[in-house]
């Protein structure tokens, strides 16, 4: 698609991508290039000379037992928060969508999430739930849970996703909404006509014409729980106890904090550019974008 | 409505109401949190209505800053924040829109290629090349500068596609008209296409804002000095210590003021709000 009148002009149309054709070419390539390049390297103890030593860095970390564990727990995480936050949203968004008294008031409150910050939603359910003085910790110690994430692998990998998951409700609530709306009310009347009862017709009409939605917000949760989560992790458990909340996006600063292995770091860096331009291509076949390129 | 339901519509407005409860207990509880004094909460018997050292708490936290690891007041780092998340929302917004201009309304060698260079970046956030970029912010002797903060954060291409897609759809009659009248490009990018613009470039800077003021990773790296860092960055500090030193009424008046300001724009601008969110992710 183009336009069919036009500047003419030789020198005005690159001063105007200029600035950010710099940015992107020194912010985005150029360290993008790097790791890839990195990756291929070795350096040794002192940083004085290093050697080209192919895929040796890839095949260290992927065949690290602790790298599949991580790449495991990631997905497992992203599973998790993906689908207790979608459910939840989207039964919100079919609530909402009826014509109710208050509906935008009840609107405005679930957005809200939306715009905190992951460290501060770290930070909210850090205390919450923190075993010695949190409200929710009492509640479950009453319950005769013997609450401890400091300790518990699997309490503190189910604080994140617990956080991870309220944070996302407000966005996938958003685009449920928008996508029941975009339902026309003549094909629900239609079904009702027929005898379709509500649940019948959620089922048979609403959920699959809202399937695109739920596709795009499928990969747009994974990509979330990839990338966003570090904020997360960082301020509840900083990948404790003993490793058992560390996510790709974790090890890649972990490992980096720590220095030594750039190639290693590096390698990791790019199997991560993989997977999510994988993602992204995944979103852009399967899910029809209403975009014209 | 299709059906009168038997019991009206109180199953909803209950189902609803448990959400927003979810939703919001979290952030009701960190406000209540953040008017008790520190005793009373590490002694674990706070109460569920809020206390009485709200004046005291938030003045501490705005202007002293916490007793323990953070000694920087917060106002500082809300003030990092502010300039951070403008830089990034006004950058991106004043590049990407002249770049757009540039690739629809002129035909130049190389317009494609310099579109795809753009549009890649779409794929890879910066998480996935942080110590790469992070390398080269220090070689340009960015660290703990405001450019270093948001400059990385600027190279993207959303912003790009979506001012390039509206102007597609801007009438080829609108320029024919100003270029008859005489305007060249920049009086009809000036008098004609921002005006038009102004309703997209602000939904987009409600989304910008609102990212760049939550961005953290990224400050986390570049910014060593206390003076530079961000709310975020400094959120984390305050619960660094051990549970017992750890000042729970600070750090949730510190976590109330970190969300304020994105909250009161999603609030406040709900319809821009929804508008940007829904154009940037299609």
């Amino acid at each position: 698609m183009q336009k069919q009148t036009v500047f003419q002009s030789r020198l005005l149309p690159y001063v105007l991508v200029a600035p950010q054709l710099a940015i992107v070419l020194i912010f985005f390539y150029w360290p993008a290039v790097q790791a890839v390049i990195q990756s291929f390297l070795l350096q040794d103890a002192f940083g004085l000379s290093t050697s080209f030593v192919w895929f040796d860095n890839y095949k260290d970390v992927l065949g690290a037992p602790e790298y599949f564990a991580t790449i495991v727990r990631t997905f497992v995480f992203s599973f998790f928060i993906a689908i207790s936050s979608l459910s939840l949203a989207l039964l919100l968004a079919v609530m909402a969508d009826k014509p109710l008294r208050g509906s935008a008031l009840y609107r405005t409150f679930l957005i809200w999430p939306y715009a905190v910050a992951p460290p501060v939603v770290g930070v909210l359910w850090v205390f919450m739930l923190n075993p010695s003085l949190g409200i929710l910790a009492h509640g479950l110690r009453a319950m005769g849970i013997d609450w401890n994430p400091l300790l518990d692998g699997n309490q503190a990998a189910s604080l994140i996703i617990l956080a991870a998951a309220w944070k996302q409700i407000s966005y996938n609530f958003l685009f449920f909404l928008a996508g029941l709306q975009a339902i026309p009310s003549s094909v629900i009347e239609a079904a009702a006509i027929d005898g379709a009862r509500p649940a019948r017709r959620f089922w048979t009409i609403i959920f699959p014409l809202l399937s695109p939605t739920i596709f795009f917000l499928i990969v747009v949760n994974i990509v979330y729980a990839f990338f966003d989560t570090f904020g997360i992790i960082d301020t509840i458990t900083r990948g404790g106890p003993a490793g058992s909340t560390v996510t790709l996006v974790y090890k890649v600063y972990e490992d980096g904090l720590l220095g030594g292995n750039l190639g290693g770091s590096a390698a990791q860096s790019v199997i991560l550019m993989g997977i999510v331009i994988a993602l992204t291509a995944i979103q852009f076949r399967f899910v029809e974008r209403k975009v014209n390129y | 409505m299709v059906e009168r339901q038997k019991f009206g519509n109180l199953f909803p407005h209950i189902v609803l109401c448990i959400g927003v409860l979810i939703v919001a207990f979290p952030i009701y509880l960190a406000f209540v949190a953040s008017t008790q004094d520190t005793a009373t909460i590490a002694n674990g018997q706070m109460s569920l209505l809020p206390g009485s050292h709200f004046l005291e708490t938030y003045y501490k936290t705005l202007f002293v800053g916490s007793s323990g690891t953070t000694r920087e007041p917060v106002s500082m780092m809300l003030f990092n924040s502010l300039v951070m998340a403008m830089l990034i929302a006004v950058g991106k917004i004043a590049i990407s829109i002249i770049s757009a201009y540039a690739i629809v309304y002129f035909r130049f060698p190389f317009r494609m290629a310099i579109f795809w260079l753009i549009f890649i970046t779409l794929m890879l956030p910066v998480e996935v090349r942080i110590y790469p970029t992070y390398k080269i912010v220090a070689q340009l002797h960015l660290l703990d500068t405001y450019a270093g903060l948001s400059l990385p954060l600027i190279a993207s291409a959303t912003a790009t596609l979506l001012f390039r897609q509206f102007f597609m759809t801007v009438p080829d009659e609108l320029l024919e008209a100003s270029r008859i009248d005489g305007a060249g490009p920049f009086r009809f990018f000036w008098d004609t296409l921002l005006p038009l613009s102004r309703t997209n470039m602000a939904a987009l800077f409600v989304i910008l804002f609102i990212l760049g003021w939550n961005q953290y990773l990224w400050p986390l790296l570049i910014t060593t000095r206390d003076d530079m860092q961000t709310i975020q960055t400094g959120i984390r500090k305050m619960i660094a210590a051990s549970d017992a030193l750890t000042e729970w009424p600070v750090v949730m008046a510190t976590a109330i003021l970190a969300m304020l300001p994105p909250v009161f724009i999603v609030v406040a601008m709900q319809k821009l709000f929804v508008r940007g969110l829904v154009e940037t992710e299609k």
